[in-house]
């Protein structure tokens, strides 16, 4: 089988469409092995990892974690409010400390964009990027490709509609540049003050109306919309943005029968979608994260155990 | 002290109106004399300047010298040797120390600590005490104890109010305020230039306009006090370069600076080198059409100055996430270089040599109101000779500054200082300082 020849996993941005297809494909017999009763391959025996979390997180931590155990190899997390972040040691040090005991992988999820490559360019081991501040979350940005691939048979020419925060999304980002390398059609949609400045860069188009992109849409996807947006002053009220811009039964009705509906978690139910759609025939939100998982494992194979026979 | 005799440079005095190949006679610490042919009294030492330039000795009116306070990034003696390697006789060193020079005593303390340096370092006054931005500091007392400017650099002066009162007060005793344009809201924990590479990158933006507003509040200001010389710090934008050519039109009493690494540099570098925080300096990096539009305003007067904002920063410091790493360029050793490199290569077709001395040293001197950036006989003997043909590569490990944070390590230039001369005495010699006896 073909490796991933690099280093490090930092962001789709600097990935080619014949790697992300590896890592797809990959990642789809690796979902068979989570489908096992005895869920458990020798692949990464011996091989251990730190997955390092400087913000909180569920659904990524344990996703990276149970990937890393269902291929044997053996994990430790290390949290932001337990790790010495909080005693002031810097996050070289503290990399280049646990790199002395020998570990293969780090994974690393850090609320200042760039702190991926920072850390890639400092330690000679392998750098998964979990999250970095708004710049990329790459593994998600997989994980919502692998779910489309999976429902639609292809990425090629769908219309993918991502509606919300662009501005401050890793999300946004990392299925931004993945899904146009893959093929399809990306147009974003929200208010424009959270519409990331020079948008044209990205390759996408911008539906200011949410219902302008919605009709011929394959996929809509939301984003998490965080508070502090509101109180930075970039839209007045949770419940205006909710009305303009929120993913309700009667938006989605406008929709192809066939259309998916996604978002990456957490979700603000009644915000930014509705209990409704999220938990209705087309929403495919819980299959995201059982993607994860499989993503993770191909990632970790590829990067980690391509050398060594299965 | 040595009588010197500089034979066979090609000479260049903006502040005559002189370029020819002469030789120029130093005695007593000041220029005797600037002529063809000139003979060597006994005793004379005789420097050999064929085929290099001399020039009156540059000035860089925007460093930052960390003392006192943080010495260990950089302090007086060490910024000044950077300086004399650099190819700088003087340096205007910014009041944001710790203790802030808002007082005359910190004043006093810069000058007798400059006493033992090897190029002359003029002290700058805070306009505002503590950097405040709220009461004025003593700006005549300050001024009399040698203060060259006064500025509250590194900061805005947020309040309208507070501004035009200095300015008008200041007009009152002809004293100069160099202003750090910068609106703190639209600045908002803006990281680099609000663009299409800060949108890549996930980095917060800082907006054009975020200068551009606090520019035109305060040329409309300074046109309110009907008085007072205003100097514009590090000009990024090409909306900048638009309000101060219109204010110039007018006829204001204001006028600009520029530093090398806006003039050579756009946010591009910021991804290019994979976040490096060698990158992060404020103002940001900007894009390729300020850039462009700052060479505009160098080449037709609108800037009328280059200056380095010379900002050392600790390694250990700078060796952090990108958000957490202070923003800054350390730039005395790579300005004189840069600038006779971009020369060289041919790049900007209407840049002469004659025009980098006047924005390097004629100008500054004239701003700050110096006696220097002149090869006039009779004058303080302070004077620059550089090889533009010599090439090497940005190496921050030679450097004589304590600090290595550059964004142009590893470059290739051509162009360097080779002698610096500071009140008749040799400070620095092919790379070399010679210390103070």
């Amino acid at each position: 089988m073909q490796t991933l020849r690099r280093k490090d996993i930092l962001g789709l941005e600097e990935m080619s469409a014949e790697e992300i297809t590896l890592i797809l494909d990959t990642a789809r017999s690796m979902r068979e092995i989570i489908q096992r009763k005895i869920k458990k391959v020798p692949t990464l025996r011996g091989r251990s990892m730190i997955n390092l979390f400087y913000e909180p997180s569920t659904r990524t931590k344990a996703s990276f974690e149970l990937a890393q155990k269902y291929m044997s190899s053996d994990p430790i997390s290390v949290g932001g409010s337990s790790s010495s972040l909080v005693k002031g040691e810097t996050l070289k040090d503290t990399v280049r400390n646990l790199e002395m005991m020998n570990i293969d992988c780090v994974v690393m999820r850090h609320p200042v964009s760039g702190s991926a490559h920072y850390l890639a360019r400092n330690v000679d081991i392998s750098v998964i990027n979990a999250g970095d501040g708004m710049h990329e979350h790459p593994t998600q940005g997989l994980l919502d490709m692998f779910t489309i691939l999976d429902k639609k048979g292809r990425l090629e020419e769908l219309k993918v509609v991502i509606v919300g925060d662009i501005r401050h999304s890793r999300v946004a980002r990392s299925n931004i540049w993945g899904l146009q390398k893959m093929g399809a059609e990306v147009v974003v949609a929200g208010p424009p003050t959270l519409m990331p400045p020079d948008l044209e860069v990205f390759g996408v188009k911008y539906s200011p109306q949410i219902e302008d992109a919605i009709g011929d849409a394959d996929v809509v996807m939301a984003l998490r919309l965080q508070k502090e947006r509101q109180e930075g002053g970039l839209f007045p009220t949770l419940r205006e943005y909710a009305e303009l811009y929120g993913l309700s039964p009667q938006r989605v009705a406008h929709a192809k029968d066939d259309v998916l509906i996604m978002h990456p978690g957490p979700m603000n139910r009644g915000v930014e979608i509705s209990s409704e759609v999220a938990d209705g025939p087309r929403s495919v939100i819980l299959e995201q994260v059982t993607s994860g998982v499989a993503v993770r494992m191909a990632i970790l194979y590829l990067l980690l155990g391509g050398t060594k026979e299965e | 002290m040595k009588t010197l005799l500089i034979k066979g440079g090609r000479v260049i005095d903006p502040s005559r109106g002189f370029d020819a190949q002469a030789d120029l006679l130093i005695k007593n610490g000041m220029i005797e004399a600037v002529e063809k042919g000139l003979k060597a009294p006994a005793g004379t030492e005789v420097i050999d300047a064929e085929g290099q330039v001399v020039m009156p000795g540059l000035i860089d009116m925007h460093v930052h010298l960390r003392d006192p306070g943080r010495e260990y990034q950089e302090d007086i003696i060490s910024g000044a040797k950077a300086a004399a390697a650099g190819g700088f006789t003087a340096v205007a060193a910014m009041a944001n120390t710790d203790p802030v020079a808002d007082d005359p005593a910190i004043i006093r303390y810069v000058i007798d600590r400059a006493a033992g340096a090897v190029a002359r370092v003029h002290p700058i006054g805070a306009l505002t005490k503590n950097l405040g931005g709220t009461e004025m500091a003593e700006l005549a007392r300050m001024k009399r104890f040698g203060a060259v400017a006064f500025s509250d650099d590194g900061k805005p002066v947020v309040s309208g109010t507070v501004m035009r009162n200095a300015l008008q007060y200041a007009g009152g005793i002809d004293a100069l305020i160099i202003a750090h344009e910068e609106d703190p809201y639209l600045f908002e924990g803006g990281m680099i230039h609000e663009g299409a590479v800060s949108s890549v990158l996930g980095l917060r933006g800082i907006p054009a306009e975020a200068e551009e507003v606090m520019l035109a509040r305060d040329l409309m200001l300074l046109r309110a006090a009907g008085g007072g010389r205003l100097h514009i710090a590090h000009v990024s934008t090409a909306g900048s370069v638009e309000l101060l050519r219109r204010a110039k039109a007018e006829g204001q009493n204001v006028t600009a600076e520029a530093a090398p690494h806006h003039l050579l540099l756009t946010d591009r570098a910021v991804k290019n080198s994979g976040y490096s925080t060698n990158t992060k300096v404020n103002p940001p990096l900007r894009s390729e059409y300020d850039r462009q539009a700052l060479w505009a305003g160098l080449l037709d007067g609108t800037i009328d100055a280059i200056a380095s904002d010379h900002a050392p920063h600790h390694g250990d410091d700078k060796d952090v996430e990108f958000d957490f790493a202070p923003f800054g360029i350390a730039g005395l050793e790579t300005t004189l270089p840069l600038m006779l490199d971009e020369l060289s290569s041919g790049r900007i077709k209407k840049l002469t040599l004659p025009l980098l001395v006047e924005k390097m040293s004629t100008a500054p001197a004239r701003i700050l109101g110096l006696d220097a950036g002149t090869l006039q006989p009779g004058s303080p003997a302070d004077v620059t000779i550089a090889d533009t043909n010599r090439s090497f590569v940005v190496n921050p490990e030679t450097w004589h500054s304590k600090s290595r944070n550059t964004p142009f390590a590893g470059r290739s230039l051509s162009g360097a200082p080779v002698m610096t001369i500071v009140g008749g005495r040799v400070a620095m010699k092919e790379g070399v300082i010679t210390e103070q006896e």
